[in-house]
């Protein structure tokens, strides 16, 4: 192809979310196309987002302030704390603008398949957190994936020494879906967090 | 009889098993494929169960059913579907020859569940006639293909099962155990477990009462059981309370399960049994000709349940069915076969045997990499 500086970009492309290496090699020849247009301010863009950003001390967000902005908007609200996974859930969670309150991010879910243990996930600042005391509630906004199921169990046991309400957000019937297509997990599921109306 | 819901309209092969390229339009509903030993019959019937997630009928490590075993390889099949056409494709990349990838219509599908949406296969295969004398994970195997093709969410719910029965077996294999992240895996299993069994004593519960009712023509109608504990639980208390008892069953087995490095209590336990309806006959005891029969009344009363209840029947792949028949049987499963309406794919060394079905069915034969029109039933 077009010589080892292309062949790097399209091997560094490919490593992104969602792409290949057939789709890395079409966004490197888009780019390489328009190098003023596209290629520069990009490559602008990326050295100053690397170096700008950083992990929230407090909740884990990524952004270019420590506290991030979230935590440092004193028009939050903070007696609500919502955990999620990945920096990825604040975001779609804070796009659909439902939660008002701060969050926690864990940083992964716990899989001993994986690997992945207590330890390896971020507990402390939440813990801290709590104990500093002004919380009331703990929304647990985790996947309704096994290791997402388990880890909310899991942190429900090291949560219930404080004073908080634990909730998870709900699992059932979707959004203009109907009863009779669920499977018979999503059902129980739904009827398991039945709400009073 | 009426078109089926879901139908093969093309097949195209690259570089999988004895085909380098192959393209195929299978036309009707009824196609026989006959051809000497080794020529292709069966990896047709293959490459066809991969349309559908999962192992494919051979259960076959996905780099294997490459050409030589080498290399990256695909299937593409256009359907008929209850949704309209359908394109599926799979295979391997020269990148990732271990990791199978999908496309429908021409993207990434979201999930699996997706694909089992829109297309599902049932196959009867020659190793399956030794169902009833092995171990219970092929009895079991066969039957969530049932299940899948009636509810294919629950693919999803037996691989959560698994998962986290997998995670919880790791951690008891540790020194210490966290009892709340035990809890947590213990959680999931029951909820999966109590869905799985439910699934799976409601197929058959359906299935029974379709073969009792005789659905499967003058074939011999089987009865149709569950060996569960949780099955037999659900019958006496709601889900919830089902679920409720196998969390304490797991805790109480948590020293048990950690010596044998397993899990006493699941859906993976599950067992089915068959047995003779008119006789009482159990399919263990019966004869091989006999269980065979058994085997494909229910594969063909499944059919065509299914065809009534969600108005497509699955792609039924049949390999070497007439083994075993004897001629009163064979002349049975020709009868039911004309009559459902379901797209069925038959294959046989010897094309005389299917000659009953020349005018209802295609004939193919298969030899030299490829597969054309058999001339003598043209």
């Amino acid at each position: 192809m077009g010589g080892p500086e292309i062949e790097r970009l399209v091997a560094l492309l490919a490593k992104l979310p969602g792409f290949g290496p057939r789709s890395a090699r079409r966004a490197a020849l888009k780019l390489l196309q328009q190098p003023e247009l596209r290629m520069l301010p990009l490559a602008v863009a990326l050295a100053e987002a690397a170096r700008a950003t950083k992990a929230c001390g407090e909740c884990g967000n990524l952004d270019s302030r420590d506290p991030c902005s979230i935590c440092a908007d004193l028009h939050r609200d903070r007696h609500l704390v919502c955990v999620v996974e990945q920096v990825g859930d604040l975001w779609a969670l804070e796009r659909a603008h439902v939660h008002r309150g701060l969050y926690h991010v864990l940083g992964g879910t716990l899989s001993a398949l994986a690997g992945q243990r207590p330890e390896d996930l971020s507990l402390h600042p939440l813990l801290a957190r709590l104990e500093a005391g002004g919380v009331t509630e703990v929304i647990l906004a985790l996947g309704a994936t096994v290791d997402g199921a388990t880890t909310a169990h899991w942190l429900t046991d090291r949560l219930k020494s404080f004073d908080v309400a634990i909730t998870r957000v709900g699992q059932g019937v979707p959004m203009g879906g109907a009863l009779d297509v669920l499977d018979d997990g999503t059902l129980a599921a739904a009827l398991r967090t039945r709400r009073a109306v | 009889m009426s078109e089926p819901g879901l139908k093969l309209l093309r097949l195209t092969l690259g570089r999988f098993r004895n085909y380098a390229s192959l393209r195929w339009q299978p036309e009707g509903r009824l196609l026989v494929i006959s051809g000497p030993n080794g020529s292709g019959k069966t990896n047709l019937l293959e490459a066809i169960s991969y349309l559908a997630p999962g192992r494919g009928m051979r259960g076959a490590r996905v780099a294997d059913v490459a050409q030589g075993g080498t290399g990256a390889w695909a299937v593409n099949g256009r359907l008929a579907t209850q949704e309209g056409p359908t394109e599926i494709g799979t295979g391997t990349t020269d990148e990732n020859v271990d990791r199978r990838v999908f496309r429908l219509d021409g993207a990434a599908p979201r999930n699996q569940a997706e694909l089992a949406q829109r297309v599902a296969s049932v196959w009867l295969t020659p190793q399956m006639d030794r169902l009833f004398l092995e171990g219970a994970s092929g009895r079991r195997r066969f039957l969530d293909r049932l299940v899948y093709a009636l509810e294919p969410g629950n693919a999803r719910t037996v691989a959560a099962h698994d998962t986290a029965m997998a995670e919880r077996r790791r951690l008891l294999a540790e020194p210490r155990w966290e009892a709340s992240w035990l809890a947590g895996l213990e959680d999931e299993m029951a909820r999966h477990a109590v869905a799985v069994t439910a699934a799976r004593a409601d197929l058959i519960a359906q299935l029974d009462a379709a073969l009792a009712g005789g659905i499967a023509g003058d074939f011999p109608a089987a009865r149709l059981d569950l060996l569960c504990p949780i099955a037999a639980r659900l019958t006496e208390a709601p889900a919830l309370a089902v679920e409720d008892w196998l969390r304490a069953e797991f805790e109480a087995a948590r020293p048990r399960d950690a010596a044998t490095g397993s899990a006493a209590m699941g859906a993976h336990r599950a067992d089915l049994a068959m047995a003779d309806l008119a006789t009482g006959l159990p399919a263990a005891q019966a004869s091989t000709g006999q269980q065979k029969a058994l085997l494909i009344g229910v594969v063909l009363g499944h059919a065509a349940l299914l065809a009534q209840a969600r108005g497509g029947a699955p792609l039924l792949l049949l390999d070497e069915p007439a083994v075993h028949l004897d001629l009163k049987r064979r002349t049975a499963l020709f009868a039911a076969l004309a009559a459902l309406p379901a797209q069925v794919f038959l294959t046989g060394t010897d094309a005389e045997v299917f000659a009953p079905l020349a005018g209802q069915a295609t004939f193919w034969r298969t030899g030299g990499e490829g597969l054309y029109a058999d001339p003598e039933y043209k």
